[in-house]
């Protein structure tokens, strides 16, 4: 085997775990929907009939109306209808849309970021140090995530900053224990022994050697606490604890919505609520298909 | 020549290491009471069966016995300084650095998902402060002294895209990185095949030759260590019973046990379909607690004293002893 082509090949793993997540039509249509939101999301200002936040652009006279009803003046078209405040619904959802994938983003890799480290420092250091980490987890893990996001945004208060504290809060310990189980395995394997044996420190073993091993697994978890994240948020919304109601998340809309509902203007709750379905559902697929690629037992 | 005029000579010496391991069913003396010696540039092969102990010796050295076993009486001299009294500081800037180990399986000693460019680079800085640039020149000058075509390709190669005589060559480059005064290597041919076991023999013997770095090869096939080593020690349940310079040892064993081993090496010119001699029984159970000499029960010579003392080490000349009451004839 020629090493020319050694960058060469690393790309081509990828583009093979790419070719066989395509391969399965539901995961590539996920994939596909997902592309969508996120670039929808990135270019919601430019691509938005209105800006939602705006308050000048909004008529109060518009407020309420059904999906496919035209503005009062005549200029646009309100595809999904419109809010209590006239403010169209396609363009709050471009926007909320967007409150809700940073929120996903930020919690996922923080939860990723503090939990490896706490499982892979509990796997290096063991004795003492891996009960401690170890017992937290488990505390941590017997109490529901929503409810300790709860808790902390009680005491915190509301923001978007402070809902991704509360989930990486809520959040780390899974992968706690994943990053433990796997550095666990990876520890014991003779190129950490000969790590010792060239004379590396402490810090080097783990973070240059155990951590980029242990990942694979970790990643899974992240596609799957991402879309976890989302939908976490938009309870917190739902009940009133998350985002303010000025930068309003996917889960801040359904939850004005839903006030509505009772009075016929489904179209409050539906589609936002719709839009966080897809959103969670189509990244379900995908990791749950990226799973099935890393895990050789998955293989049907 | 004394003892101590000997250990200040030696680039490593190791005196009465025992190395014991606590298990549920008992206390494991994997090694028990080893002295070794190994002058600069020396090649000391360690031989012995599965579970004589010769791995653990080697473990003890780096200081790599994890739990439950524990270094729990000896010295390990390197140059003057005892490692069993270094701080985990101190022993850490000595590995990698002045001893190199060598592992038996090269599949598994290299990490999974870094460049073999980048392992070594990590290797240089990890002792000495200098630029990426200069770390990865020294790094391919090493691969070019051990012998690796195309090595600047080599560099950016991941472990699993180089055969596995190839990633044996990478170890072996890492390994000389720092010039270490001492390299021990355990089993490094055992995961290769011959061919290519032959071409990594010759090309460390070459290497240890032209930087006079001495070498611990630990090794159960006493074939290779014939042609390779300037000493051999055998190991038997954690002692060693036999060390003579290799030819003296091959032709003119002095313990049972050796001469055992050498008669169960085929020879090219043997008739065909004679029987390999075989050494009767197994090798003892660790957990026992013995009286006299370990190998009484399988040896065809033994007799009352054998199980009743353990032998003392007899030693003719430097770097020449044993441990038998009753050795085999020099002339035998």
């Amino acid at each position: 085997m020629s090493p020319s082509v050694a960058k060469h090949r690393t790309q081509s793993r990828w583009r093979a775990a790419m070719v066989r997540l395509l391969q399965s039509r539901m995961a590539a249509g996920a994939g596909l929907v997902l592309a969508l939101v996120v670039l929808a999301a990135l270019l919601a200002p430019w691509i938005a009939p209105q800006n939602p936040y705006d308050l000048a652009s909004l008529d109060i006279l518009d407020s309420k109306l059904p999906p496919g009803s035209l503005s009062g003046d005549g200029s646009m078209r309100y595809w999904l209808g419109t809010d209590e405040q006239g403010r169209d619904m396609l363009s709050a959802i471009l926007f909320g849309l967007r409150i809700s994938l940073y929120v996903g983003v930020l919690a996922t890799l923080g939860a990723l970021l503090v939990g490896t480290l706490m499982g892979l420092s509990a796997a290096f250091a063991r004795g003492w140090v891996d009960a401690f980490i170890m017992r937290i987890v488990d505390i941590q893990l017997a109490l529901p995530g929503v409810l300790i996001a709860l808790v902390l945004l009680a005491i915190l208060g509301k923001g978007v900053d402070k809902v991704v504290i509360a989930l990486i809060v809520g959040g780390w310990a899974y992968f706690a224990r994943a990053a433990r189980a796997s550095a666990m395995v990876e520890r014991d394997r003779e190129y950490m022994e000969a790590a010792v044996c060239l004379g590396f420190g402490r810090g080097r073993q783990l973070l240059r050697h155990l951590l980029p091993n242990c990942m694979p697994p970790l990643i899974v978890i992240a596609t799957i606490e991402f879309a976890e994240a989302i939908a976490a948020e938009a309870a917190l919304s739902f009940l009133g604890v998350g985002v303010p109601v000025s930068e309003p998340s996917l889960g801040m809309l359904t939850a004005n919505g839903f006030d509505f509902l009772m009075s016929g203007r489904y179209w409050l709750c539906l589609f936002p609520g719709m839009a966080l379905a897809i959103v969670i559902l189509s990244f379900n697929i995908v990791g749950d298909r990226y799973r099935e690629i890393i895990n050789p037992r998955g293989e049907r | 020549m004394s003892a101590t005029d000997r250990q200040h000579e030696a680039v490593l010496s190791v005196r009465g290491l025992k190395t014991w391991f606590a298990t549920r069913e008992g206390t494991v003396r994997s090694v028990d009471g080893v002295d070794l010696d190994l002058a600069k540039g020396e090649i000391l092969g360690l031989v012995g069966e599965s579970g004589s102990g010769k791995s653990v010796t080697g473990f003890s050295i780096m200081g790599l016995v994890d739990k439950p076993g524990r270094v729990v009486e000896g010295q390990i001299f390197l140059g003057a300084s005892d490692l069993l009294a270094q701080s985990p500081e101190q022993l850490r800037s000595l590995r990698g650095r002045k001893l190199a180990l060598i592992f038996q399986d090269p599949m598994m000693t290299l990490n999974p998902v870094l460049s073999v460019g980048t392992q070594m680079v990590e290797a240089v800085t990890a002792h000495e402060k200098v630029s990426k640039k200069e770390a990865r020149a020294r790094a391919l000058q090493s691969l070019v002294r051990v012998g690796i075509p195309a090595p600047e390709k080599r560099l950016d190669a991941y472990p699993h895209e180089l055969s596995g005589g190839m990633r044996q060559r990478v170890s072996i480059a890492i390994a000389l990185l720092h010039q270490p005064e001492v390299i021990i290597a355990d089993e490094p041919t055992t995961a290769l095949d011959v061919t290519i076991q032959g071409q990594i023999l010759y090309e460390i013997r070459r290497l240890c030759r032209e930087s006079s770095t001495a070498l611990l090869w630990i090794t159960h096939d006493l074939a290779v260590v014939a042609g390779l080593a300037d000493r051999v020690a055998v190991m038997y349940a954690g002692r060693i019973v036999e060390s003579a310079p290799t030819r003296a040892l091959i032709e003119r064993p002095r313990h049972p046990y050796t001469a055992g081993l050498i008669g169960a090496v085929p020879r090219i010119g043997q008739a065909h379909g004679e029987r390999l001699t075989q050494i009767p029984g197994s090798s003892p159970n660790p957990l026992e607690v013995r009286t006299g000499c370990a190998f009484a029960p399988r040896c065809s010579r033994a007799q009352e004293k054998c199980r009743s003392a353990e032998p003392e080490v007899t030693s003719p000349s430097p770097g020449v002893s044993w441990r038998c009451w009753f050795p085999l004839e020099q002339t035998a």
